[in-house]
């Protein structure tokens, strides 16, 4: 039905989706999480509830994606996940420290909520920390060098940088009030170190691989890539313009600084992708030589085609029933 | 040290920690939807205050589960990359579904069902809250069927010594897999009873006289004694099964040498792998026979068996085997006793007036659904050593290239997390209870009219 040739691609499409996906919606939540020092005992609680309802499903699209990695490239999947092996650790400890802080901070004795909230706030900067520094050496191509660790250390605060912006944004759209006024201070800093991150990346990843240098600077491409950075750097401004206005007296535009940061995060991700497609892991194997057989792709595939529209359907509707500012949080 | 001694004790760690979760939350889910379907027809708030309590608990539970289960998707390529190459083709499409038709499901409408109740009609709600228990319920059956196809393979064929599947009905409906979940779907009932009644038995000690601390009470004491029987009659099933399919196993489980008729049923021994025979053996003449072939004189096959040429054993190690499984059979044969005795307390005397030893021996076994399935895993998985797919793969040829010292850091802070996660896990239900039933009114859950 399908051919060894297009599903591969597609798998590695679908992965790249639920990655995308991920890096945007638990980016949101790991900033909040992030952003936890600098706000009152009261704020947290507002934060918690404006993320409480969605933070479990935004972390199964990093289920989905690594899921997709396990059985469509079982190959890459032990390669990549061995070479990275202490840093999904500290990752995974740090999203058990993070999930479980969100109930128990509610749910413990009064007199452990503090240390439940220094819980939160570790655990989302292990998970940001260690998700940037896994980026920082994938771009490296996996080895484990000098040079390698301390620019996946660059990219490991880039990355946290990053989501501490994107979850201000989230608190700018969900909140309004003091509150509100503080998170937008909060981007306004955030943003320098957005700049800087993508700037970092996007300087070192043609250097490290001639592959991809020649990739982007070989003409005529590069004339299509051309709007990438052109759109990225017209963003940043139109972010940064909207920063000294915010928040207006009726609330409007507190939607930009969010979509903004996903645009961003949107468009990196697709700079990342063009650099290192058709590979899987870096310059050695690519999505074909990775792919497992096509029977065993082809049911996988079937499915996803039922359950995906579906899956989507039902995540919009949550974000519909939840829309509006965030209320206290409560069972009831 | 070994990385693959190593590993091993990081996968059980890593799965004990995460099925303890599961087991709550799966029959919970069903629970929750009980106690809110029973207030929309009563309108009695008790099943309301049920409800608050016990989403609670619920909420808790399935955050754990679902953090420490991350944890189990990743092992399999940083620990055992060896698996998803030999046998990816099967076992990938089974977790594919589990996490599409089933962890999506749940982690959306858990927030609906969590925090949602106030936003969106009564019917919606309780549609979530159906959905929330449909999806637990899916991916134990995806999960289990997959280890169960670790257990009996089946619908498989190998070629270069990669496995695909030729036939996915025979995949799924392995041999084992009804037995297998039909046992683990009514070890979540028992646990979420045992849990219920014990905390309830804990408030009421306290003096808490709330009419839902007896419903709960009664409610979790009834629900035990109708499972536990049922519970029984499937685990002697899935031992005949087992003993078809994995007769090594059995000859483990009852520590039984040789291949004879009128096999004792051992109730105590110490097995002695180097003597190859059972030290301060106690046991009842010719009922290990009785029970695994329905006649005295039935033949079951023993351990020496399933020696190979050189002398190395083709048999898991025989005492973690034969004693995890008799901690899981001694559980609940006292699931049993306790939950009958408060059937008949019940009946005679009403759940206000039960005797406090009773109360005091059902808050010891709050826990006790923990024990016997943590207990009935050790039994299936080391049992099935050396394989890690019975005839296919060997756990050793699975275990990926990283250096132990990796392995044991890791091995350690998880260890550090878990014990602090268990205790404050355990102090937070305590914590509830003792809170009792103080809850804000409940504007949006009035019944349907
Ligand atoms: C509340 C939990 C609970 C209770 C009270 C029991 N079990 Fe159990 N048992 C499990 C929870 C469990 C389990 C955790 O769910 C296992 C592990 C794997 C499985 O399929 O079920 C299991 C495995 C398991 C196996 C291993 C099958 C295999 O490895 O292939 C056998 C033979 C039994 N059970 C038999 C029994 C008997 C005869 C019981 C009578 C008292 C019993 N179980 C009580
Ligand atoms: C949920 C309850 C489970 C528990 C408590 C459990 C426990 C264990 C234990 C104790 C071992 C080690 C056996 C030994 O090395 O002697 C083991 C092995 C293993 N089990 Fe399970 N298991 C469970 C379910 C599963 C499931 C659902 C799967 C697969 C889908 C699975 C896959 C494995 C694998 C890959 C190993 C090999 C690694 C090893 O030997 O440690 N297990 N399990
Ligand atoms: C190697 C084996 C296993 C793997 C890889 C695994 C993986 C996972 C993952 C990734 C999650 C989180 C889902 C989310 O994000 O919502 C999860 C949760 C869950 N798992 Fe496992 N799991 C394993 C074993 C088991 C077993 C043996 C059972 C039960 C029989 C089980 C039942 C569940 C359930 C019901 C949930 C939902 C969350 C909860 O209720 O706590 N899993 N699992």
């Amino acid at each position: 039905m399908f051919d060894p040739q297009t599903l591969p691609l597609i798998f590695a499409s679908l992965m790249g989706l639920s990655i995308l996906l991920y890096v945007v919606l638990d980016g949101f939540d790991l900033g909040v999480g992030l952003l936890f020092p600098f706000a009152t005992e009261a704020e947290r609680d507002r934060m918690i509830a404006s993320i409480g309802p969605f933070w479990d499903a935004n972390e199964t699209w990093l289920v989905l994606a690594i899921g997709l990695l396990l059985v469509a490239f079982p190959a890459a999947h032990g390669a990549i996940l061995t070479a990275l092996y202490l840093p999904v650790a500290v990752m995974l400890i740090g999203l058990i420290l993070r999930g479980v802080a969100f109930e128990f901070r509610a749910k413990a004795p009064v007199a452990h909520k503090r240390p439940w909230d220094a819980a939160f706030w570790a655990g989302s900067l292990m998970t940001a920390l260690s998700q940037g520094f896994m980026l920082g050496l994938y771009i490296m191509g996996l080895r484990w060098g000098w040079a390698e660790i301390a620019f996946a250390s660059l990219t490991a605060v880039a990355l946290a940088v990053a989501y501490s912006f994107i979850g201000a944004g989230w608190t700018i759209l969900k909140t309004d009030g003091a509150l509100q006024i503080k998170a937008v201070t909060w981007a306004r800093g955030g943003i320098w170190g957005v700049v800087l991150g993508m700037g970092a990346v996007s300087v070192a990843t043609p250097l490290v691989s001639p592959r991809i240098f020649d990739k982007w600077f070989r003409f005529p491409e590069i004339v299509a890539l051309a709007p990438l950075p052109m759109m990225s750097g017209l963003l940043v401004a139109l972010l940064w313009l909207s920063l000294r206005r915010l928040p207006t007296r009726d609330d409007s535009f507190a939607w930009f600084p969010f979509a903004g940061a996903v645009t961003l995060m949107v468009l990196g991700f697709f700079g990342m992708a063009y650099s290192f497609y058709p590979y899987i892991v870096p310059d050695r194997l690519t999505i074909w030589q990775a792919a497992s057989s096509t029977e065993a792709l082809t049911i996988i595939l079937v499915g996803t085609l039922f359950v995906l529209p579906v899956i989507l359907c039902y995540t919009v509707l949550a974000y519909v029933i939840f829309r509006g500012k965030a209320t206290k949080l409560s069972y009831v | 040290m070994d990385t693959l001694l190593l590993s091993r004790i990081q996968f059980g760690a890593n799965i004990s920690f995460h099925i303890l979760f599961p087991t709550i939350t799966i029959a919970l889910g069903w629970v929750l939807l009980f106690f809110k379907l029973r207030f929309q027809i009563t309108g009695a708030q008790k099943w309301m205050d049920l409800y608050l309590f016990w989403v609670k608990v619920f909420a808790l539970s399935f955050a754990l589960g679902v953090v420490s289960g991350i944890t189990m998707s990743f092992q399999f390529g940083t620990n055992w990359p060896g698996f998803m190459e030999t046998v990816g083709n099967i076992a990938g499409p089974l977790l594919a579904y589990e996490v599409l038709t089933a962890f999506f499901l749940e982690a959306v409408f858990l927030g609906i069902m969590l925090f949602g109740a106030a936003r969106v009609p009564v019917w919606v709600h309780t549609l979530a809250t159906f959905l929330v228990a449909f999806g637990t319920t899916m991916s134990a059956f995806w999960i289990i069927v997959l280890n169960s196809w670790m257990h009996t393979p089946a619908g498989y064929e190998l070629r270069d010594g990669v496995v695909h599947a030729i036939d996915w009905f025979a995949i799924v409906f392995n041999p084992s897999m009804p037995y297998r979940l039909a046992h683990m779907l009514l070890a979540s009932g028992l646990t979420v009873a045992f849990l219920i009644a014990g905390l309830s038995a804990y408030r009421a000690l306290r003096g808490d006289r709330d009419p839902a601390t007896a419903t709960g009470l009664r409610f979790g004491v009834i629900l035990g004694a109708l499972l536990i029987p049922v519970q029984i009659v499937a685990g002697d099933m899935h031992g005949l099964n087992t003993l078809e399919h994995q007769p090594q196993k059995v000859a483990a489980m009852e520590a039984n040498w040789e291949t004879r008729g009128n096999v004792p049923l051992v109730l105590f021994a110490l097995p002695d792998e180097t003597l190859r025979e059972n030290r301060f053996e106690l046991a009842i003449p010719s009922m290990a026979s009785v029970i695994l072939k329905h006649d005295p004189a039935g033949v079951v096959p023993g351990l020496n068996d399933f020696v190979a040429a050189d002398g190395s054993a083709l048999h898991p190690p025989v005492a973690p085997v034969f004693w995890s499984f008799r901690v899981m059979v001694g559980t609940g044969v006292a699931m049993l006793g306790l939950s009958w005795l408060g059937a008949a307390l019940l009946w005679r005397r009403g759940a206000d007036a039960l005797p406090r030893p009773y109360l005091h021996a059902l808050t010891a076994m709050t826990f006790a659904g923990w024990i016997a399935t943590l207990a009935g895993w050790y039994t299936t998985e080391i049992g099935r050593q050396p394989w890690l797919v019975q005839g296919v793969l060997t756990t050793e040829a699975a275990v990926g290239d990283v250096a132990g010292g990796m392995v044991l850091s890791s091995l350690l802070a998880y260890l550090a997390v878990y014990v602090l996660l268990l205790a404050a896990y355990i102090g937070a239900l305590f914590h509830l209870a003792r809170k009792g039933s103080v809850f804000p009114a409940a504007p949006a859950l009035q019944p349907a009219e």
